[in-house]
């Protein structure tokens, strides 16, 4: 078993921390991880993405070339990264960052109102957490508890909005009809 | 001394950086002085240090620049205690004179340098293995020094100590060089328990302070390393960049002082290069075609030689753990069966001059050169084992 993720948006959305989060809660279940990143020298704004490798064996090489699972939050990021994932692979995105969805090729589409779901909670700083929460209820790799246990080990200040942002993600995928 | 790091972070299973496993090990290895200057992407190695040490009741000082970060460091070394510097490529640049002061003066430091996409400001955030020649030849005049690269965050650590033993071993300063890619990776890595890791006790003299000549050869195992004592240990212990006799002494118009202390410099590691020298080889008994990699690019590599291997093809695999000193007795024993070389490196040809010259005409020494900041896909590599004609 060998799954590549990447998880792409723009810098400040917390694409970086969020591949953290998935890196850590795949080791938390037993696997090898290892997480990469890669973004610009601004500390806010840019391009950002991070991406991980999980495997039941040891990774050689660290980086993601087509993904299994591509989970996007910017225009910029779904042009250039939504056509790298793999035959069948599943694409989660932010529909209200994504004005222009079109694109080629056999994938599974999964539409998560991310930001929006965060504004509703308060801040659209957990989007990414929303979005972690539809990537752990459609992908079934890594457990519901181990993600939490990453999420409350990576954030420590306000564990509660994160863990709320974690499940109304879990629950609003669910809506999806594939 | 683990039991108290772990008690402090709270556990013994990470998942973290690169350059946060230089901190780690730093920590593991009982570096009690860091002083650094923060830059993109060794950044997280001061912040690091800047955490950690001051629970310890160490030191760390974020400096003016680089140059004032390694002399610190040079003059805390100089007390006896173990320091590090980390920085990148265009903070090395700027610490070359130092090191090369500390290669003379015999002063045991670990620098970090996680490379980035050069020359100048470069590529702030993107990986390159561009200071490959720069590590051993970086700063004037003769001399040798050693450097490690890793491949993953474990090993990061494990060798972070590592160049900590070999530094206060040989005297001498020990690069850990690491890149962009591996420095920001994150994987698992696990606390080695204590009793793994080694820290010399320094060496006990018996010799009056009035008799004692800091750098007298022969004195340690026989060898050519000298039994310098720290500061404030009450000998008379003088330091100089200059060309200095047994005692110190800047002696700088005896070709026969200099020749005698410099090819000492030299010798007191290659004479030992066996106990310096770490090295991974795969699948090279029946191998016709080497990959010879080092550092991240290894990862890749790896693959592809599997990858060809299924094909196949008689394909090995070396990877330089130390690539200073430079083994060319012991590489040219393990390439003696092969027609081939492939040298991947993130850079336009570094590595791959002292490998042409250790294999002579009578081998194909072909290089796979990747610059920009990504690193060597598997594809990529396998391609050139692939194009390979015997």
């Amino acid at each position: 078993m060998k799954t590549g993720i990447r998880i792409s948006g723009f810098g400040g959305q917390g694409i970086v921390l969020s591949g953290v989060i998935v890196g850590k809660a795949a080791v938390l279940n037993g696997f090898n991880a290892v997480q990469t990143q890669s973004y610009g020298p601004e500390a806010r704004g840019g391009s950002s993405r991070s991406e991980i490798v999980i495997s039941d064996e040891e990774i050689d090489y660290p980086k993601v070339e087509s993904a299994s699972i591509s989970i996007i939050m910017s225009q910029e990021a779904f042009s250039k990264y939504a056509p790298m994932t793999e035959n069948q692979g599943i694409i989660i995105y932010d529909p209200e960052l994504i004005p222009d969805k079109k694109i080629g090729g056999n994938f599974k589409l999964a539409e998560l109102n991310a930001t929006r779901i965060a504004s509703e909670l308060g801040t659209k700083i957990v989007a990414n957490i929303v979005m972690l929460g539809g990537f752990c209820e459609i992908c079934d790799i890594i457990s519901k508890g181990s993600m939490k246990d990453s999420i409350k080990d990576s954030i420590p200040k306000m564990l509660d909005l994160n863990i709320s942002a974690f499940e109304s993600g879990m629950e609003n995928i669910k809506k999806i009809n594939w | 001394m683990t039991n108290e790091i772990i008690r402090l972070v709270g556990k013994k299973d990470l998942f973290i950086q690169g350059d946060e496993a230089t901190v780690y090990g730093a920590l593991l290895a009982d570096c009690k002085f860091f002083a650094g200057y923060p830059i993109t992407p060794a950044t997280e190695v001061a912040e690091g240090m800047a955490i950690w040490m001051p629970k310890l009741g160490r030191v760390c000082v974020q400096m003016e620049d680089e140059i004032a970060s390694i002399a610190a460091v040079i003059g805390a070394s100089c007390t006896g205690v173990r320091a590090m510097t980390a920085t990148s490529g265009p903070g090395f640049s700027l610490m070359q004179e130092c090191i090369g002061y500390a290669c003379m003066a015999e002063t045991p430091c670990v620098i970090v340098n996680v490379q980035r996409g050069g020359p100048s400001t470069g590529q702030p955030t993107e990986a390159a293995q561009g200071d490959i020649m720069q590590t051993m030849w970086g700063t004037h005049g003769d001399h040798q020094i050693i450097a490690l690269a890793p491949k993953s965050v474990q090993e990061t650590l494990d060798l972070t100590i590592e160049a900590f033993n070999l530094s206060d071993d040989y005297r001498v300063p020990v690069v850990v060089l690491l890149d962009a890619e591996l420095g920001h990776m994150r994987e698992k890595v696990v606390l080695p328990e204590v009793k793994n890791i080694k820290v010399e006790e320094k060496i006990k003299s018996n010799i009056e302070s009035d008799n004692f000549k800091p750098y007298r050869k022969h004195f340690k195992k026989s060898s050519k390393i000298p039994n310098f004592k720290h500061f404030g240990l009450g000998y008379k212990t003088y330091i100089t960049g200059l060309t200095h006799d047994e005692r110190g002494f800047p002696v700088t118009t005896s070709a026969e002082v200099h020749e005698d202390l410099v090819t000492r410099l030299i010798d007191k590691i290659l004479d030992d290069i066996d106990n310096v020298w770490y090295y991974e080889d795969y699948l090279i008994d029946d191998a016709e075609i080497m990959v010879i990699s080092y550092g991240i690019t290894s990862r890749p590599a790896a693959s592809a030689v599997k990858m060809a291997r299924e094909k196949g093809i008689k394909v090995g695999h070396i990877r330089l753990i130390t690539i200073w000193p430079f083994n060319y007795e012991k590489i040219k024993e393990l390439l003696k069966n092969v027609h081939t070389v492939i040298v991947p490196e993130m850079n336009l040809g570094q590595m791959i001059h002292p490998i042409r010259e250790v294999v002579g005409k009578d081998v194909k020494v072909i290089l796979a050169p990747r610059i920009g900041g990504a690193i060597h896909s598997p594809k990529e590599i396998f391609k050139y084992i692939g194009e390979v004609k015997p």
